[in-house]
């Protein structure tokens, strides 16, 4: 890829702010681990040699018969008898982490939840499951959720925001005063009405979450359409008969482009904020999915388990500390006015 | 000498910057006397201004350094010293004006408060001893109407009046040293020779040294004793400025001498076809709207003009900022709506809506005056130029377009082989070529030329000139040229609209009114802006 002269002083700049880009790297690597979550976290083993075939339960059921047990059920590895049947004609491959989010421990030391030990490192949560493999399965959930929610919003804020700066007149009076009675009302107490309408779900929550944070970029965007369509070049463009949308698409959108870029981290983490809220109020994920809100919840339940809070707190701080980092490297790269790195 | 005033002495300054250090300055020495006038002139990037302000030590430290050299006034080195030791040098001992007096002045603060405020702070004066200090400047700068409104801001003046106050400002407490950093710059012809006159009888009564920095030879000419001639961030040349105009040793000083556009336009037929026919041009801007929406209040950019441009032939369009020479331009290209008759080639495009327009763009091209803001800064040259032809020629293939790009970048006498870099590395007068290539990329046949030579330096300027005259000349092309300048009008227009509030002054053959201006108006801005010239010619 050929970049230009321009970007690559962006990317220099990025690269200037340490900081931000060290936590780029961080948030990556987190991100890529949490996306195979089923290989680090699970109550299935990753691997599994029995007799002359290869099985991978993660994947794919079996029924205990096939390891010569009893049930036509799916088999359970975590039983002793299964465990033993297996290793006397093979082996198996664990997960780091031996459960998954929704796995339910009943053989615990104490009534849950349960302190930390050697294995249940965070501890278990008020019904009996792993908090280190809800950490991991919640971080996955809320960052998905926040990158979706912020490139879908982006899409529907960009555009708005660029036809209204661009064509001006009555339809940007038309849409800012749209806009303006939409933000001034209270959107957690219509999400509250709204999450009573539906079954929340991953998407549902998406969308209504969506009708509100599209709004954060169209006034940037429109701003910079408005500047920008005053321009030279455009103007040059319109003399040359170049079409409306072209000079929109090519010469106009560039420049709009590094508000919304040094925007993007920040909504990025308003909207995991935003979730994990909901769910913190227990509006928002179906109950018994993994997240972070959640968790935050059980532990002001049981404060006299600190691991519940601690765990929800530092994992929530870490993520969105990263975000900001990368949000303010992503802002230095793109301010022209800073020339020294 | 013992009077000596201010000694600079093999002064250099470094910026830190992305790539390394930029050495702005390179050990420059020059020296100014009490009473004495020095020019520092140079194009743009020339490290005049840095070297002004490494003298009031105003550069952003630790970002500038200054890796050697000294400065002295009054026997004092400056280089390196305390702020709290040079607030009471600055403003109080050397004065300093700016080339844009809109933004150097507070504009939430009255003039009084603004001049007020250095009295205040560097000779402890009181309210009573401020007003009437602050009488006495305003009668300096001879601003004797604004004695009744001291509680003026400044955008309720106009330019010449906004750089009155800053002389005031920088008067104020009798500095020995006055350094004007472009100061006629920003402002109209008229108003600059004023602003001049003012300087230099200010400096006469008040004998004060003065160190001007300017790119405008003319201005050199008329003022200073002694000249430096910058380049690059090093002093080419120095001399008095008698002997340096008239036996410039140097290449580039005799380049810089020579460059400024001279010369009448070359004859073109009389008989040729019309071009562009337009009568009655009016373009309003609404000021004020009542509460039902209803235009109360109207801004008449353009109100009446009618124009005529035949093949081969150069209308130029003169005026101060604000006279609505560019509407007129914009107009004529329906770029922005007006009323009145547009004939284009004999066919009335005064209704055509944008569609409509589309394919007559082909013939009718702008070139603006910024080429820094009229090149989109994330296409490559090709990309830019190309653009047009992608809309008018939509069936040349990517190897055909790329064969036109070449040729009218070596029309243009640019290397073509250049043609996949970004606008940003190119220099102010490439750029204008760039947007001149564009323009002709379509082989138009009428060109709008929007000050295309007013934001390049001196030396540019008449590369610019007669580059725009051979295109002209080979592709019999009608030109609309809009300029303040009326050098560079005069090298270019058959014809001439000399325009005022939007409406037409005086208008005719260009050799007629240059010759012999029937109006008050047009002989005034003539004086002005070719009397500086007069000591040359």
């Amino acid at each position: 890829m050929v970049l230009s002269p321009l970007s690559k002083r962006r990317l220099a700049q990025f690269k200037a702010n340490k900081r931000g880009y060290y936590s780029f790297w961080i948030f990556l690597a987190l991100l890529a681990v949490c996306l195979f979550a089923e290989v680090i976290a699970n109550d299935k083993p990753v691997l599994v040699k029995f007799e002359n075939g290869f099985y991978t339960p993660f994947l794919q059921s079996y029924p205990e018969t096939t390891f010569g047990g009893d049930f036509e059920t799916e088999t359970d590895y975590r039983d002793p008898y299964v465990q033993e049947l297996i290793e006397a004609k093979g082996w198996i491959i664990w997960p780091l982490i031996r459960f998954s989010y929704d796995t339910i421990s009943y053989d615990l030391p104490e009534p849950a939840p349960s302190r930390p030990t050697g294995k249940n490192i965070f501890g278990t949560d008020d019904q009996g499951r792993d908090v280190a493999a809800r950490v991991i399965y919640g971080f996955r959930i809320s960052v998905v959720f926040g990158l979706i929610l912020t490139l879908i919003s982006s899409i529907i804020g960009i555009t708005a925001g660029a036809f209204q700066g661009y064509y001006g007149g009555k339809l940007d009076l038309f849409m800012q005063r749209v806009i303006e009675v939409w933000s001034s009302l209270p959107s957690l107490y219509i999400l509250i009405i709204f999450s009573a309408m539906f079954i929340p779900g991953f998407w549902t929550l998406l969308a209504i979450l969506l009708l509100f944070s599209q709004v954060s970029l169209v006034d940037v965007v429109r701003a910079e359409f408005l500047r920008a369509r005053n321009f030279d070049y455009v103007r040059a463009a319109n003399a040359l008969g170049v079409s409306n949308h072209t000079i929109m698409h090519r010469h106009v959108l560039p420049n709009a482009m590094v508000a919304t870029m040094s925007m993007m981290p920040f909504i990025l983490t308003g909207s995991i904020t935003a979730l994990t809220s909901l769910d913190f109020l227990g509006l928002g994920l179906p109950p018994g999915s993994p997240s972070l809100g959640e968790l935050l919840s059980q532990g002001k339940n049981n404060l006299q388990a600190p691991w519940l809070g601690i765990s929800a707190f530092f994992s929530l701080a870490f993520m969105l500390t990263l975000l900001t980092f990368i949000g303010e490297a992503v802002r230095d790269a793109f301010d022209p006015r800073k020339t020294t790195l | 000498m013992a009077d000596k005033l201010l000694d600079v002495k093999n002064l250099s300054v470094d910026f830190k910057t992305t790539d390394g250090a930029f050495h702005a300055v390179k050990n420059v020495s020059f020296s100014i006397n009490k009473g004495e006038t020095l020019a520092l002139v140079g194009e743009s990037g020339s490290g005049k201004s840095v070297t002004a302000l490494s003298i009031m030590q105003l550069l952003p430290y630790p970002l500038a350094s200054h890796p050697s050299g000294s400065i002295t006034f009054e026997g004092q080195e400056l280089v390196g010293k305390k702020e709290t030791f040079l607030r009471t040098i600055r403003g109080s001992q050397i004065g300093m004006i700016f080339q844009e007096p809109m933004t150097a002045l507070n504009p939430l603060h009255t003039i009084e408060r603004q001049i007020g405020e250095i009295l205040k702070l560097h000779q402890k004066m009181n309210e009573a001893a401020v007003k009437k200090r602050v009488l006495e400047l305003m009668d300096l700068v001879q601003l004797p109407k604004l004695k009744d409104r001291l509680n003026a801001y400044p955008h309720e003046l106009s330019g010449g009046q906004r750089q009155r106050v800053m002389i005031a400002m920088a008067l104020a407490n009798n500095p020995e040293l006055l350094i004007a950093d472009e100061p006629t710059t920003a402002l109209d012809v008229t108003v600059q020779a004023e602003i001049l006159e003012l300087l230099e009888r200010l400096q006469k009564e008040l004998n004060m040294a003065m160190l001007i920095i300017t790119h405008d030879l003319s201005i050199v000419e008329k003022f200073a004793d002694h000249v430096c001639v910058m380049k690059n961030g090093e002093i080419v040349e120095q001399n008095a400025t008698t002997a340096l105009f008239s036996a410039p040793k140097q290449e580039y000083t005799k380049m810089l001498l020579s460059s400024q556009p001279r010369g009448v336009a070359k004859p073109a037929p009389d008989i040729s076809p019309v071009v562009l026919e337009a009568k009655d041009i009016r373009v309003h801007f609404p000021r004020a709207k009542n509460w039902y929406g209803k235009v109360t209040e109207v801004v008449k950019a353009v109100d009446g003009l009618n124009v005529t441009i035949k093949q081969g032939h150069t209308v130029g369009v003169v005026g101060e900022s604000g006279s609505g020479k560019s509407t007129l331009g914009f107009a004529l290209l329906r770029l922005v709506n007006g009323q009145g008759q547009i004939k284009f080639n004999g066919a009335d495009i005064s209704a055509y809506n944008r569609k409509q327009m589309t394919p007559l763009r082909e013939d009718m091209q702008i070139v603006f005056q910024d080429p820094f803001g009229s090149l989109s800064p994330r296409m490559s040259v090709a990309e830019i130029i190309g653009e047009g032809l992608k809309v008018h020629r939509a069936n040349l293939t990517p190897a055909e377009r790329d064969e036109l790009v070449v040729k009218v970048l070596n029309d243009v006498h640019l290397n073509p082989d250049t043609r996949h870099r970004y606008p940003h590395e190119f220099s102010g007068g490439q750029r204008q070529r760039i947007a001149i290539a564009r323009a002709m990329v379509l082989e138009p046949k009428f060109v709008v030329l929007d000050e295309p030579t007013s934001a390049l330096d001196v030396s540019v300027q008449s590369q610019i000139v007669d580059l725009l005259r051979e295109l002209q000349e080979k592709h019999n092309l009608a030109y609309l040229f809009i300029s303040h300048d009326l050098r560079v009008v005069r090298a270019m227009a058959h014809d001439l609209i000399v325009m005022k509030d939007g409406v037409v002054v005086e208008s005719g053959p260009a050799s007629q009114i240059f010759a012999n201006p029937k109006q008050s108006y047009t002989k005034i801005l003539m004086e002005a802006a070719l009397n500086l010239k007069a000591r040359a010619a």
